[in-house]
Parts: structure tokens; C-alpha cells; sequence
């Protein structure tokens, strides 16, 4: 019998160990986002420096912390030290950062961004608290708390932070008394609906059988949201104890994590996590000799967005073609394999170790009235500071994107939330505060927590396009409004980004968009026509000049654009000349260049080169180009 | 020598029904596709039609039915690659290497795909060949990106 106790003290001072570390702790984020910039290459500059200059320092790999827009990021804490942070590092400056923060007497710590010490630390020099910076000091970490704060390869990490509290509470209070402590947390499924978690609970509680199952959805499938990644690579054990919280309410037996192929990284943190339970006796037979026992397993999921929807997920864990069934009976009755299921999404999960370590009436005092508690969001598109965030529900989206997100850098135009099944709003919604009643009352719903920020520079219609494209090649084809409906949508939407929309192709749009929200079986096919919807409302003018004067404000729709030279800034560099494809552009060197229009196929090259690398910059200019209605012409 | 791969995933399985798509993302991840040879295997070994078999593993976005390149570029389309121009890159590898979404270069040396989303948002748009990710792609830096794959 392994003891948790024992487990924890050994833990406690692990950890202990490393807070007073003697050596310098080096921590550099190697989730998905800081490898996708450059993390690795940064962990390998820092291993070799060490190793070269014969220094001693520990690397402690953590996760996402979330401002990815930083990543990569490294933090290094000299003994008896704050943490200080440093953002966009590189191996040239990892290899400086390294040496001269160990090797010299003045580190440059002017150079951080952030520390992670006590207010005004002498030792970092103005540097602001990492908490305080302007991204950060509005967001409150609850779900998040341990992400980039710890090694989620380390269970002792998690362990020494309050790890596995919430459970062996859970098991004093006993499943009745951990529903009663959810119901008064008000907590509400985090996958997107918001329905009352202790609901559904009750209800497969309550149903008779010995065999239920419990399903965690890791299946994040909209295009623009990782918060799940995040939160399974940078602390996959909150998210594992609170399926251990919620498999001993409802009293299931086995556990499935349904997670994509595409996150290999959450996957392999953690089937490393399933291990370690096992070792500390939180998984098998009667779990710390509760009598409660459980295991779980990790399904793949093949790569299907439609399997977000819980009777599709079951389809494909019983190795069917994901296709959602019509509800009743609620998997809560009769789910996989025909027993009770409970679906909950990975944040639900991982939100549920928070309450019942530290209560309901400490839950309560986030959020507002009927929307408790925090959310995560993914904030990304065309913002300063993208990246992942967790803010209180009920903060307007005016916070979140201009105080937290920085805001644009060119004029805010809409901000997508929910993902393809979500609306786009205009910049009148900005005061809406995030929950799940106002988002619903402008049209458009929570989701999952993808928020997409747009531009001037994003065509509204464009945008439509393809989140229709997108839920139409994912329509699973059972219902004939979605299958066929979607379908009919994209192609007027691309009718219209083409130019040959007519204006009653508007109406068209709208008529079939509600047909198809009405004619669906499932919450695909139910919110598919949302981003046309609501695009239709907020842009109209938008779509009319796309349709009468064929031309894209934003200048986007590519058959509606045209590639100029500039003769006034063109200096003859050839730079252009050398990478267009199709040798639409010519002339001799040091003078204008010619770009013949019925050759250029609007790739972009020449622009971006001119931008960036020529002598002149910005002499090739896109423009989209008003044309006259030809009703006027006449 | 590939059939001999696919025994050795299916001796993992019991052969429940449930088990078709382990065995199926098993299979493809030692050929790095689903031959016809292996879905009649599988056929065999689940007692399941090759048909139900080609249902359920087409209605999937992972699954592929033709060898792959030496590298596969895998080129994000979700939603912040999207409105930071991921349309363009795709447009401008389909037109390097003269290949579709889904195809494979005539010299095997590439195959392309456009996926949903990789999860790096904030870093787009992003491309991925094999298991490299690339953030913050450019039409320019494309080029120089493919030149270091043969």
C-alpha cells in the first residue's frame, strides 16, 4: 500500500531543495508554443554553454506560462535569488544570459521582463513582477496555476504544490458530498454549453448499473484554440485528479482520455503522469484503501471535429465513424457501450482539484452571479500579446483584448469567440462581459475558448468563408441541412469573395443559415451558420461592397485585388523581379519596374520582399479597387 | 517485412471492434499509410468487411491512403493561420513543388498537407515539416525552409 503521505513529504522536499537550490535553476518553457519558436534550440545552447564554460546549473523544463507571444521564454534564479524572466531568447542569447548571469558579477537583469520575487526586489532592478506585467496582472490563475511554474514531467512537483488534495478531500466528503460541493461552486461544463456539471453528474449517479465511465474530451478541435494543450502539457496531473474527483462522484470504474493525434507532446506527458499515479497508488483497486477504484486509458482520436460532440466521441471510441445519435437517452443514461458516460471537457477537470481543495465559497468569488469561476482563452489573431490567458467570467471583452491583449495594431475591426461555432462581433460588443448568457444574447456563444481578434486587414466575409469551409468538410453528412445546407453557403460566400455576388444572395445566406441551425441533429450543425450569421448582421455594408462595388475594404479577397508598382517609390532593385513566379514583373535595374497584371497570380512575393528586404519598401502596394455598379454605369 | 510490422501491431489488440482505430493509427504509423494489403489484414483479424473498414477509416482526417513523401509539410490552415495569410504559403508550396493538398511529389521527396490547427495560434502562421514546426512563416523564408529536406 503506497501512502500518499509519504509520497507528499518526500515530495515537499524535493521541492524544497530546488526553491533553496545552491546552483543557479535555469527554467525554460518546452511546450508546444515555445518549441514551435525555438525552445529546443535554446535548451541544447544552454546545455552546451554549461558543459563548455564548466558551469553547474539545473534545467527544469516547464510548460506554457502564456504569454506565447514572448516564447521562447527563460527564467534563471541565482541562489537565494529572484527568478527572473527573459523573453524571445535565442541560443546566441541563451549562450550570453547563461554566462553572464553565472560566470559574471553583474547579472543583466535590467534585461528581464519579469521576476518572480517579492515586490520591489532590490536584486531586480525596476524590473516589474512577472504577475504585475500588463498581460498578466489582470488574469486570475486558478486552472492555470501550476503551468510554467512547475515540471508537469515531475509528479512531486505537483504533489508539493497541494497536488491530490482535492481528491483525498473528495474521498472524506464522499460522492454525494462532492456533487452537493460542485452544485454550490456553480461550476458549468467548460467545453462550450455550460451546462451545470453536478447535473449531469446526478443523473449518471443516479442511474442504475455497476458499469459507468467517465470521458475526458481532449478532443480540441477548433481551429484557433490550444487552451487544452496547454493545460495537458503544462500540468497533465490537475487534469488527472480532477477525473479522479468526478469517476468517484458519479461512481465510474474506467476512464478514457479521447485526445487529438496532433498534440503528441500532451500525450506523452501524459501517459508519463498515468505512470507515476500508478507508482503512488492514485490509480487501480481501491485507490489509498477508499475502496473506490479506477483506471484510465488514452484513446487517440483520428482527427475529426465533429467528435467534440459527446455521442460522436463515443462513436469513435467503439471504433465507429464519429457520427453523433440523437439525444435522449443522454450518454448520462446510456452512453459507451450502452452504460452511464459522463463526457467533461479537460478544463471542468482540471477546475475541479481547485474546488475542492479550497472549497465552494472560494470558487464563488470569481465571477459573477450564475457564471462562477474562471475561463481560459486563447487569445490570438491580430493582437499584440497573443497568447493563453485565464480571466474571472464576466470581464468585458474591451479588458481582455485592449488591457490584457495589448489591442490591435491597427484599427480593431471584430472579434470572433467560440471558434467556428461561435459568432463574429463588432466593435459596439466590445463592453459584452464574457459568460455564457451575454455572448449568447449577441449572437454568439463561450465555446471552448478560442478568441479571435481582427484587423482593419481581415475581410468579415473572408473570415465567414472559412469558418463555413470548414465546418462544412467536417459536417459528418447524417443530417441533410448540414450536409447540403453548408455546402450552399460556402459556395455563396465564395461567390461573393469572387465577386459575382448579386445582393439577394444576402438573403439567401440568411434564410439558409437559420434552415440549417434549425434542420441539425447536433451542436455542429446547430452553430455552423453562426459566424455567417452574424457577420451578416454586424457587417452588412461589408458584404454589400463586396456585392455592388466588388471591392474588399480589407483587401483580402484575392480575385477582387490588384498588384501595383509605385512609380514614385520604385528604385530598381530587382528584388521583386527575382522571386515573381510567373515573370509578371520586369525592367532593367535602377529603373521602374513594370507588373503586368493578366501575368501576376497574386502571390504575395513581391510585396512581402518589397516590405522587408528592398532598397525602397512598400512600393508594391496591394489594392482592391471600387468599381462602379453597373446599374449606375448606364 | 511490412506484413510482418502489421502482425506485430495487431498481437497488441484483442480484436474487439473497438480496437479498429488503435490498430488502424498503429498500421499507419509503421507504414506511414493503409495499404490495401493491411485493411484486408485487419479485415481478417477483426472479422469485419474491408468496406466498413474503409468507412470508418475515411471518415477520419488522420488516416491515409497513399505512401507519403520523405517529408510531409503540413501546412496550418486553422484560424489565426488564416487571418495571418497560412492561404498564401499553402498556395505558394503547392506551386513550388507542383503538388496538391494530399499529393506526393513524383520524387517522393515532399507530400503536402493542410491541417485543421497545430495549437502554436499566437506564433502564426506556422508550418510543419515532419516534426519541426515553423512559426511566424513568410513566402520568402518558405524556399530556404524547403532547400534544407532532400
Amino acid at each position: 500500500m503506497h501512502s500518499l503521505k509519504t509520497h507528499r513529504t518526500a515530495a515537499q522536499e524535493k521541492w524544497h531543495e530546488l526553491q533553496s537550490s545552491r546552483v543557479p535553476v535555469i527554467y525554460v518553457g518546452t511546450a508546444s508554443c515555445g518549441r514551435a519558436a525555438g525552445a529546443l534550440a535554446v535548451l541544447d545552447s544552454i546545455r552546451k554553454t554549461l558543459v563548455e564554460k564548466q558551469l553547474s546549473a539545473r534545467i527544469v523544463e516547464v510548460g506554457c506560462i502564456g504569454p506565447c507571444y514572448l516564447e521562447p521564454l527563460v527564467d534563471i534564479r541565482l541562489p537565494g535569488k529572484p527568478r527572473m524572466s527573459h523573453a524571445n531568447v535565442t541560443p546566441e542569447k541563451a549562450r550570453y544570459l547563461v554566462t553572464a548571469y553565472l560566470t559574471g558579477d553583474k547579472p543583466p537583469v535590467r534585461s528581464a521582463i519579469g521576476h518572480h520575487g517579492e515586490d520591489g526586489s532590490a536584486f531586480a532592478d525596476k524590473v516589474p513582477r512577472f504577475f504585475d506585467l500588463p498581460m498578466m496582472k489582470p488574469q486570475v490563475r486558478v486552472v492555470l496555476r501550476n503551468c510554467g511554474m512547475i515540471d508537469p514531467q515531475e509528479i512531486d512537483h505537483y504533489l508539493a504544490n497541494d497536488g491530490y488534495i482535492g481528491f483525498t478531500n473528495a474521498l472524506r466528503k464522499g460522492p454525494r458530498g462532492v456533487i452537493e460541493e460542485v452544485r454550490e461552486a456553480g461550476l458549468r461544463g467548460r467545453g462550450g454549453a455550460g451546462f451545470p456539471t453536478h447535473k449531469k453528474w446526478e443523473i449518471c449517479r443516479n442511474a442504475p448499473g455497476n458499469i459507468k465511465y467517465l470521458i475526458c474530451n481532449a478532443d480540441e478541435g477548433d481551429p484557433g484554440a490550444f487552451m487544452n494543450r496547454s493545460l495537458l502539457e503544462g500540468d497533465p496531473h490537475a487534469v488527472l485528479e480532477g477525473m479522479l474527483i468526478a469517476a468517484y462522484a458519479i461512481g465510474a470504474s474506467h476512464g478514457y482520455i479521447y485526445i487529438r493525434a496532433e498534440y503528441p507532446l500532451a500525450i506523452v506527458h501524459l501517459n508519463k503522469a498515468l505512470a507515476q499515479m500508478r507508482e503512488c497508488g492514485l490509480l487501480g483497486k481501491s485507490i489509498q484503501g477508499s475502496g473506490f477504484s479506477f483506471d484510465i486509458t488514452i484513446k487517440e482520436g483520428a482527427g475529426a471535429f465533429v467528435c467534440g460532440e459527446e455521442t460522436a466521441l463515443i462513436a469513435s471510441i467503439e471504433g465507429k465513424r464519429g457520427m453523433p445519435r440523437s439525444r435522449p437517452p443522454f450518454p448520462a443514461l446510456a452512453g459507451l457501450h450502452g452504460k452511464p458516460t459522463i463526457i467533461n471537457n479537460v478544463e471542468t477537470l482540471g477546475t475541479l482539484p481547485n474546488i475542492l481543495r479550497n472549497g465552494a465559497s472560494w470558487y464563488r468569488q470569481f465571477g459573477i452571479l450564475g457564471n462562477f469561476g474562471t475561463k481560459t482563452f486563447s487569445l490570438v489573431g491580430k493582437i499584440r500579446r497573443a497568447g493563453l490567458i485565464e480571466v474571472p467570467l464576466g470581464m468585458s471583452l474591451r479588458k481582455i483584448i485592449f488591457d490584457i491583449g495589448g489591442g490591435t495594431a491597427k484599427k480593431f475591426k471584430a472579434v470572433q469567440t467560440g471558434g467556428p461555432s461561435g459568432g463574429c462581433l463588432s466593435e459596439e460588443f466590445l463592453d459584452t462581459t464574457v459568460d455564457y448568457e451575454s455572448l449568447g444574447a449577441a449572437g454568439s456563444i463561450m465555446g471552448s475558448g478560442g478568441l479571435i481578434v481582427m484587423d482593419e486587414d481581415t475581410c468579415v466575409v473572408d473570415v465567414a468563408r472559412y469558418f463555413l469551409d470548414f465546418t462544412q468538410k467536417e459536417s459528418c453528412g447524417k443530417c441533410s441541412p448540414c450536409r447540403v445546407g453548408s455546402r450552399h453557403l460556402v459556395e455563396l460566400l465564395e461567390k461573393i469573395t469572387r465577386g459575382d455576388g448579386e445582393p439577394s444572395d444576402l438573403a439567401k445566406l440568411h434564410n439558409l443559415g437559420e434552415t440549417v441551425k434549425r434542420g441539425s441533429l447536433c451542436g455542429l450543425g446547430q452553430t455552423a451558420p453562426n459566424p455567417v450569421l452574424t457577420t451578416l448582421r454586424y457587417f452588412r455594408p461589408e458584404y454589400l461592397s463586396h456585392v455592388t462595388e466588388k471591392y474588399c475594404p480589407a483587401t483580402v479577397c484575392r480575385a477582387l485585388l490588384e498588384y501595383r508598382v509605385v512609380p514614385e517609390k520604385c528604385t530598381g532593385c530587382q528584388r521583386c523581379v527575382s522571386v515573381c513566379p510567373t515573370g509578371a514583373i520586369t525592367g532593367p535595374r535602377a529603373e521602374v519596374h513594370n507588373l503586368d497584371p493578366s501575368k501576376c497570380i497574386k502571390c504575395r512575393a513581391c510585396y512581402e520582399i518589397c516590405r522587408f528586404d528592398a532598397i525602397a519598401g512598400d512600393a508594391i502596394v496591394i489594392r482592391s479597387g471600387r468599381r462602379v455598379p453597373d446599374e449606375q454605369r448606364a | 517485412m511490412a506484413t510482418a510490422d502489421n502482425a506485430q501491431v495487431l498481437s497488441r489488440f484483442h480484436g474487439d471492434e473497438g480496437d479498429l482505430i488503435p490498430i488502424l493509427q498503429g498500421i499507419q504509423g509503421n507504414l506511414g499509410y493503409l495499404s490495401e494489403e493491411a485493411i484486408r489484414e485487419v479485415s481478417h483479424f477483426l472479422r469485419i468487411s474491408e468496406n466498413h473498414i474503409f468507412g470508418v477509416a475515411s471518415f477520419y482526417s488522420q488516416f491515409r491512403f497513399s505512401a507519403p513523401g520523405r517529408n510531409s509539410i503540413k501546412v496550418c490552415l486553422g484560424t489565426a493561420c488564416h487571418v495571418r495569410g497560412g492561404e498564401i504559403l499553402s498556395h505558394q508550396i503547392e506551386r513550388d513543388l507542383g503538388i496538391l493538398p494530399g499529393e506526393t511529389t513524383a520524387d517522393r521527396r515532399f507530400d503536402l498537407q493542410r491541417v485543421a490547427c497545430l495549437g502554436c495560434c499566437a506564433l502564426a502562421p506556422v508550418v510543419a515539416i515532419n516534426n519541426d514546426i515553423f512559426s511566424r512563416m513568410t513566402v520568402m523564408r518558405l524556399k530556404k525552409t524547403l532547400n534544407e529536406y532532400a
